[in-house]
């Protein structure tokens, strides 16, 4: 089998913001290379990587989706060789102070955010948090240099280097949601040597940080019969609610509400059980929060289904999973995918 | 006649001396906790000192005894220590409480890889996800007992007590350089090549002193020991150099990088010797190398406790100006550094006690 630490180091250590997919992309290509039929890439940029069933054509098609953007920032305004930055996707900028960037100017620079001290700050803005529009980034490059190497609308990433903690766990930034490009990399090669009956349409998606676009339009494109979202989801720790967050090291979720068929919830629960894989119902009375979000809608509508591996401290560059979970997560995808067969959409259906 | 240093050679700051600064920052020595970076102070001075002590605080005290008569005695001081955490309480699955040492804000912990103890062991401070925090509470300012650090799931070898650190790696930024601790691992460089190029007009007393930020207790008893007939400080001051909201011009930058050495004339324990301000900005106008007057105000340096030693010890603290201190990293500018270790090489060369024989 694959050998996922490594992977994930280099995924997490590649760039690749919304809308700016191209530094993580190759990486993937790689890695689905030897497992897949043929790679391609969608107009908006998601990969799509075929591997092909046994069944007789037409096949019935299962696109799995783990989108590879990155949430981070964008330079709006360059001031005396500073860099006034905005944010791409949902960040807390109660963690941006003192963190390490990259600026991927004409140069790949090294940066760090830095507040405005208070002393400088408008009398308004000096108590409590500070503002995103009061955060800048300091390349530590003289004024000339830095209007020569930046532009604004640059993208920075963070630069948190990846690093092992306690209990087989791996730490680093974006690994919401690496880890699930690398749960799906693992369910491919296992796949590679199960015959299955249906097409296997293994997407990384762009954009889910910021519109759905991504999943939305590959949906549309490949036109499966059903839809998997893997994704992260949060990770028990002491400052999250208690009644809203998975163990780590504890299997993957499986979400429960409008975006889930309940037909494949009950056929993916009972199949865990019967494996011995431990999985959690993640209830979500509203949205997934991930791509099922927009596959559900795309066409005529598709069945979703929602996979989750727990991590910690979700969109800070402090990011947490156990490895563990991220095959389990791979692991449970593939032997479903490995029982489907050629009536399992006859059987799809509302028990009102 | 005191032996003049004519023929001195100012030290330099080449490759050798950004890697030890590199090895300095890298360290972790939490004040009360500076083992690793005595460790490399003693390695570095051992061999050009004539006497080497670690006293019952952990300073480490080196002398270079002159050649000529009527030398001063010149103590220099850098303090080793830098703020930081300790593990104070432990949660069960690789979970602890801390506290902060020194004046660490809670606003810049949020977020980042820490290194717990002498070995590094990893471990981050995360927050709640920003897709659960309720109504406005990412708008509230983070409170320390909001924080906790996390080592997995399953705990390693930290322990309730242990010290820990920003996880942050020294690097070069074009003409600045960057890195955890730089407050003030670059008076401890400095310091460390002043030892290695002693000039022989004076008795140079080294002192490495220990938790700086938590009272200056290691310098205290430094100065008492080594009683010298002067003191100088090396330390690195913020740099508030930044653009300013609402008006034209920032005149609150404290100091400026790339303005070269930062002078101070009051701080908010020390007003310095007026005899060693004229002094040094003599010194620097004489050898036309860059110096700025620190903007006169808050902060505080050893100087506090080391003019008030014994009878009262003449004091002045130089530093080179630095961003950010007490963040994960500080960014300064190689050239004021330079600047720096030369301004002092140059003042103590010419030193003669006809200095302090004049009026203040």
């Amino acid at each position: 089998m694959i050998e996922l630490l490594p992977l994930l180091y280099e995924l997490i250590s590649a760039p690749g913001l919304s809308g700016y997919e191209n530094g993580v992309r190759p990486i993937i290509e790689k890695a689905w290379e030897p497992f897949t039929d043929q790679l391609s890439t969608s107009r908006l940029g998601s990969l799509h990587g075929l591997q092909k069933g046994t069944g007789g054509e037409p096949r019935p098609s299962i696109m799995i989706a783990a989108h590879m953007d990155a949430i981070g920032l964008m330079v709006n305004a360059i001031i005396d060789g500073f860099l006034r930055i905005t944010a791409i996707g949902g960040i807390d900028v109660r963690v941006l102070p003192g963190q390490m960037v990259t600026v991927h100017g004409r140069q790949e620079l090294p940066g760090m955010i830095v507040p405005t001290p208070a002393r400088l700050l408008p009398s308004r803005a000096q108590a409590g948090v500070v503002p995103l529009e009061y955060l800048l980034v300091d390349v530590g490059l003289l004024p000339d240099e830095v209007v020569n190497l930046v532009r604004v609308g640059d993208t920075i990433s963070f630069a948190q280097a990846p690093f092992n903690t306690g209990g087989e766990t791996l730490t680093g930034h974006t690994l919401d949601n690496r880890a699930a490009v690398a749960a799906l990399t693992y369910c491919l090669d296992i796949l590679h040597s199960r015959p299955h009956v249906w097409d296997v349409w293994a997407v990384a998606t762009v954009q889910e940080e910021t519109t759905y676009g991504g999943a939305l339009t590959s949906a549309f494109q490949l036109h499966p019969s059903l839809c998997v979202s893997l994704d992260v989801t949060f990770g028990s720790e002491p400052s999250s609610p208690s009644h809203m967050t998975f163990p780590l090291g504890k299997g993957p979720t499986l979400g429960w509400g409008p975006v889930v068929h309940p037909f494949l919830f009950k056929t993916i629960k009972e199949l865990a059980e019967r494996l011995e894989i431990p999985l959690s119902t993640e209830p979500a009375p509203r949205y997934s929060g991930t791509d099922s979000d927009a596959m559900l809608v795309a066409a005529e509508g598709i069945p979703n289904v929602v996979i989750g591996i727990p991590l910690r401290y979700m969109h800070t560059p402090v990011e947490m999973i156990v490895l563990k979970d991220v095959t389990r997560a791979g692991r449970l995808v593939a032997e479903f995918i490995v029982q489907l067969d050629e009536t399992f959409m006859d059987k799809l259906t509302w028990e009102d | 006649m005191a032996a003049m240093a004519e023929n001195y050679q100012f030290p330099q700051i080449g490759d050798e001396q950004i890697k030890l600064l590199e090895r300095l920052s890298n360290a972790c020595a939490v004040s009360g906790d500076e083992g690793e970076v005595r460790k490399i102070v003693l390695s570095e001075v051992r061999p050009h000192a004539d006497v080497v002590n670690v006293d019952a605080l952990g300073n480490v005290l080196a002398s270079r005894v002159g050649s000529g008569d009527n030398r001063l005695k010149v103590m220099l001081a850098a303090h080793m220590d830098e703020v930081g955490l300790m593990l104070i309480n432990n949660q069960g699955d690789g979970i602890y409480r801390f506290e902060t040492v020194g004046g660490i804000s809670a606003s810049d912990l949020a977020g980042k890889a820490v290194w717990i103890g002498k070995d590094h062991i990893p471990g981050v401070i995360g927050i709640k996800p920003v897709h659960l925090a309720h109504g406005d509470s990412y708008q509230k300012p983070i409170d320390v007992d909001d924080l906790h650090i996390d080592v997995g799931p399953v705990a390693g070898k930290e322990k309730v007590g242990d010290r820990a650190t920003f996880a942050t790696t020294f690097m070069r930024l074009g003409p600045s350089l960057r890195g955890k601790a730089l407050d003030n691992r670059l008076g401890v460089a400095t310091l460390i090549e002043l030892v290695k190029h002693a000039p022989p007009n004076i008795d140079l007393q080294a002192a490495f002193t220990v938790q700086e930020e938590i009272a200056s207790r290691g310098a205290r008893v430094a100065a008492y020991a080594f009683n010298p007939d002067l003191a100088i400080i090396l330390d690195s001051t913020p740099a508030y150099d930044l653009p300013a909201w609402e008006t034209d011009e920032n005149d609150r930058y404290n100091t400026r990088l790339g303005a070269g050495p930062a002078i101070y004339m009051a701080d908010s324990s020390t007003l310095s010797d007026p005899r060693l301000i004229r002094y040094m900005i003599q010194t620097a106008e004489e050898n036309k190398l860059p110096y700025q007057l620190r903007q006169p105000g808050g902060g505080g340096t050893d100087a506090g406790v080391i003019h008030k030693q014994r009878e009262g010890i003449p004091s002045i603290s130089v530093s080179v100006p630095g961003r950010y201190h007490h963040s994960p990293a500080a960014i300064v500018r190689l050239s004021d550094w330079q600047n720096t270790l030369t301004l002092v090489a140059a003042a103590l060369s010419h030193l003669t006690p006809a200095l302090l024989a004049s009026d203040r």
